[in-house]
């Protein structure tokens, strides 16, 4: 059996075709699923191409909060001017791959192949995103921060699609960290990542912040923990030293081809001693 | 199968192929046109860059049935007028190449950035995804240099 493909042209086709209980694979920018055909890791299937959807097509738009169609791509991102607003999106972007895979990847994609070396998502997930997910059934909306269970493992059933990100405007006043480490400047996978963000007081108390990790658990790691350790405190040296040292029971990395549990401890504390000593 | 039109280098194209066919496969084996190369095939290398509706992306990681009504240039398409693109004379002026695996890819993603200097800070960045395994990527980068003055 091979490889086959569905193109619907109407979200009801499209949403219809995932509640007819065949298993079907979304199919956006296809920069990860035609890495795992070719490596022969994906068992054959139907694809779900969704490049002709309307209501998926790739749009940013800002009404309050900052929409990304399901089909919006690094490249739409890095060249629009809501980076201004969403900095930490253009870095990101970056660190993906090369401007070819820039040019196709999405971002909802990235979210659903749901690797925990993500560059795209840790960045999401510090601003907050919130995830569309559209079936035939219903319509619901999901915290990012709260999608991820296990490895590969989210709260998307089959016959859901993501339909679309939100993300809400981030208020004046907030600092953005993303610090990817990596073999290489470009073209690397991390092996820990730190997507921070910070809004201190006038008198430089954390009034809120958010630390999101990537490589050093299943999945991309928001540490609320951590983060609860530093609100409302101001950044001595001893708080920022006590952040660096909790961190390490959050986070779960392990050795493998990339790096080893050791490695990854030690940079991830560092790391957060890095943000923190803005 | 499926059937798929397209332009290539600004002529029309019919083919049919299986819908998850990759655009290096066709256009390699259906279309002839083998300036295009096969690297690695997981899309860490670049050799297979092309430029679809202006944009670089890597023909192994596009399947047939997303380039429906596409428009793609590959490297035969860049002199198509009978002229030599300014980055091509340079590679030639300057050794950027050796072995020719990588310079389809690295002289279109060189193009691109000339023509789209804002989405990359520089050279090395707008070529990051293109990977030489002769040249030491000096005379590329003197190559492109010298293009872009």
């Amino acid at each position: 059996m091979s490889f086959q493909v569905v193109t619907p042209y109407s979200l009801d086709e499209a949403l219809g075709a995932l509640a007819s209980g065949e298993k079907l694979v979304p199919l956006a920018g296809a920069t990860d699923l035609m890495v795992y055909m070719e490596a022969g890791t994906l068992a054959p299937c139907r694809f779900l191409n969704l490049q002709e959807l309307d209501e998926l097509k790739p749009t940013l738009s800002v009404n309050g909060s900052l929409t990304l169609g399901a089909m919006t791509t690094y490249r739409d991102v890095r060249v629009s001017p809501i980076r201004e607003q969403f900095p930490m999106l253009a870095w990101a972007a970056r660190e993906v791959g090369a401007l070819a895979i820039q040019s196709r990847g999405t971002w909802a994609g990235n979210v659903a192949n749901a690797s925990p070396a993500a560059d795209g998502v840790p960045a999401l997930m510090a601003y907050d995103a919130e995830i569309d997910l559209w079936s035939k059934k219903e319509r619901r909306r999901v915290p990012l921060a709260k999608f991820y269970r296990g490895y590969k493992e989210m709260d998307r059933r089959p016959d859901e699609l993501i339909a679309a990100l939100h993300l809400p405007l981030p208020q004046p006043g907030w600092v953005d960290y993303y610090r990817k480490v990596g073999t290489r400047r470009f073209q690397a996978i991390s092996k820990t990542l730190l997507a921070g963000r910070i809004l201190l007081d006038a008198d430089r108390a954390v009034r809120d912040i958010r630390m999101v990790f990537a490589s050093i658990a299943p999945y991309t790691l928001r540490a609320v923990q951590t983060e609860a350790i530093v609100r409302g405190r101001e950044l001595t040296p001893e708080v920022i030293e006590e952040a660096a040292q909790a961190i390490q029971d959050e986070i779960h990395p392990i050795d493998d081809i990339r790096s080893t549990e050791t490695y990854r401890r030690r940079v991830t504390s560092n790391l957060v001693r890095d943000f923190l000593s803005l | 199968m499926m059937r798929v039109s397209f332009t290539v280098n600004g002529k029309d194209h019919e083919v049919a192929a299986p819908p998850m066919k990759r655009l290096l496969d066709v256009l390699r084996d259906d279309l002839a046109l083998t300036g295009v190369k096969e690297g690695c095939g997981e899309g860490e290398c670049g050799a297979c860059t092309v430029v679809m509706d202006g944009l670089l992306v890597l023909s192994c990681l596009v399947p047939i049935c997303q380039v429906e009504g596409k428009h793609v240039t590959t490297i035969e398409g860049l002199a198509a007028s009978g002229h030599l693109h300014t980055v091509q004379k340079a590679f030639l002026e300057n050794g950027g190449a050796q072995c020719g695996i990588c310079t389809p890819g690295m002289i279109l993603s060189a193009a691109y950035y000339l023509d789209h200097p804002d989405e990359a800070r520089d050279i090395r960045e707008a070529l990051a995804g293109n990977q030489c395994r002769c040249t030491g990527y000096t005379r590329i980068f003197e190559s492109i240099k010298a293009a872009s003055s």
